[in-house]
């Protein structure tokens, strides 16, 4: 199957960009250095294209039924340019995505009938827009469901200058905005959905462009472009998960109580899911997603084994990486919950050799 | 983007140098090489007095992204290990033919050195 480009995909190779697949699009993992790439965002502000990331657009009377009964989190709460993060689970409870839901402003045509744009992961917008054209015709629901990936680019700003850059660029104010909270504005004469969201631990702005625009208003700024490398790297040491990687309902099927994401169910709320969560919140995870960081010399990688002091196979490595703000390696991982407690001592199976590791908190770093 | 290849080593396939000098081999990786890991933040060496067979591995190189391993460009017993990549991984990147280096080889025969690809041989190799 060919890859999906990204609609900056010149504009990338041509600042020298390498590039990589991710989720089926062909996106750029490196610009300059990952370090270098990483240090921009902790210290003063980075530019990612996260064109990859699907959106889909929801909208009708029965709008906010269809994705409260699709999402664990509480729709109702949003008001118009309130976003939250939710996690898409099947009917055990387990993950089969994470995203984050924006509520935008109702149609002038239909004052009244809610509108969603959420964002589902890359490669998986269409599995997700059939799920919801068919739990809607189940459900006999009035709502249209578009999967608009191909129309929007997607950039993430980030960094604690981002909110001075992001103000400079757009017509409106922004710096107003909270943390989730999300409004239309301009940018050269392009309207954007502009919202306080991130992915990196750090303040910062994603903003959603028409297409056809991209390329001009990614032009405008003026800072260290930030591939896929740093991306991970900086989401590792916030501790976020990464969809396919820390969860992945064929290969590591997860709940979000297991997940350390608990926090995005609702259970007061009726979803695909719900009855299946509330038992396994009554009676608790036997495995917990832990944060960790290697003692010994080495670095944790995706599928390696985590042992307990005894060498016995207690859990596996999600993900891993040699932390460039803390100058450590960290890892996530899943363990037994008698493991979970931050300063237990673990070890990591680094081509067959064990290295010591201890449980710690996450965020490894302060976060916004 | 032109890489340097210094023409007084050869190279192997798999993107480490060697350079020999009164039987003595030095061993580290290429710039091209350093460029595509990105940020090299680990070494994994043998230790000196260890025997090396030609085109076995003799130890990893992980940057941020990538883990790869590494590969004796001859035969024999190492006789130096640079300690200061352990502390400073990212000499590799900074100065590959240089600081960068990885290994010294006592070579049993440095005749092996031949079915090596010469600077030219290689360039054409990474174009």
């Amino acid at each position: 199957m060919p890859l999906q480009t990204p609609p900056l995909r010149g504009v990338h190779a041509e600042r020298g960009a390498k590039f990589t697949e991710f989720g089926g699009w062909d996106m750029p993992v490196e610009f300059d250095s990952i370090r270098t790439e990483h240090e921009a965002v902790r210290e003063d502000v980075g530019i990612f294209d996260v064109s990859h990331m699907g959106q889909i657009h929801v909208t009708g009377p029965d709008a906010t039924e269809l994705m409260q009964r699709l999402t664990s989190n509480d729709v109702r709460r949003l008001e118009v340019g309130d976003s939250q993060y939710a996690v898409i689970t099947d009917e055990e409870g387990h993950i089969i995505d994470d995203t984050v839901v924006y509520r935008l402003p109702d149609d002038d045509e239909a004052v009244g009938e809610p509108t969603y744009l959420f964002v589902p992961n890359a490669g998986t917008d269409e599995a997700t827009h059939e799920r919801w054209i068919s739990y809607r015709n189940e459900w006999d629901l009035e709502a249209t469901v578009d999967n608009r990936t191909d129309e929007y680019a997607m950039f993430a700003v980030q960094g604690p200058n981002a909110a001075d850059l992001v103000a400079d660029v757009t017509e409106e104010s922004v710096t107003d905005l909270s943390r989730f909270e999300a409004r239309y504005g301009t940018i050269d004469d392009v309207s954007c959905w502009i919202a306080r969201t991130g992915y990196t631990g750090e303040d910062g702005f994603e903003l959603i462009v028409p297409w056809s625009e991209a390329e001009r208003t990614w032009s405008l700024f003026d800072c260290q472009p930030c591939g896929l490398g740093a991306r991970d790297t900086l989401r590792i040491e916030a501790g976020l998960l990464l969809a396919g990687q820390d969860f992945d309902l064929e290969s590591n099927p997860r709940t979000p109580y297991e997940a350390g994401i608990g926090f995005t169910v609702a259970l007061d709320t009726e979803f695909v899911g719900r009855d299946a969560l509330e038992k396994v919140s009554e009676e608790g995870s036997e495995e917990r997603l832990v944060g960790f960081q290697l003692i010994d010399r080495g670095v944790p990688r995706h599928g390696y084994d985590i042992t307990n002091t005894e060498g016995r196979v207690v859990g596996t490595v999600t993900s891993g990486t040699m932390s460039p703000s803390l100058e450590k390696a960290i890892g996530l991982g899943y363990v037994p919950t008698e493991y979970a407690e931050p300063g237990t001592t673990l070890q990591v199976v680094v081509r067959g050799q064990s290295k010591k590791a201890r449980v710690e908190t996450t965020p490894f770093i302060d976060t916004v | 983007m032109s890489f340097e290849i210094p023409d007084d080593r050869r190279y192997l396939e798999s993107h480490e140098w060697a350079l020999e000098e009164n039987g003595t081999v030095r061993v580290g990786i290429s710039d091209f090489a350093q460029d595509e890991l990105g940020d090299v933040v680990f070494v994994e060496l043998p230790e000196t007095g260890d025997d090396l067979t030609q085109e076995d591995e003799f130890g990893v190189i992980e940057s941020i992204k990538a883990v790869s391993d590494l590969y004796a460009p001859v035969s024999g017993e190492v006789t130096a290990v640079n300690e200061d990549l352990f502390d400073a991984p990212e000499l590799v990147n900074e100065d590959p033919f240089g600081e960068g280096w990885m290994l010294e080889i006592d070579a049993d025969d440095t005749d092996e050195l031949e079915a090596l690809l010469s600077a030219e041989e290689y360039e054409d190799q990474i174009a």
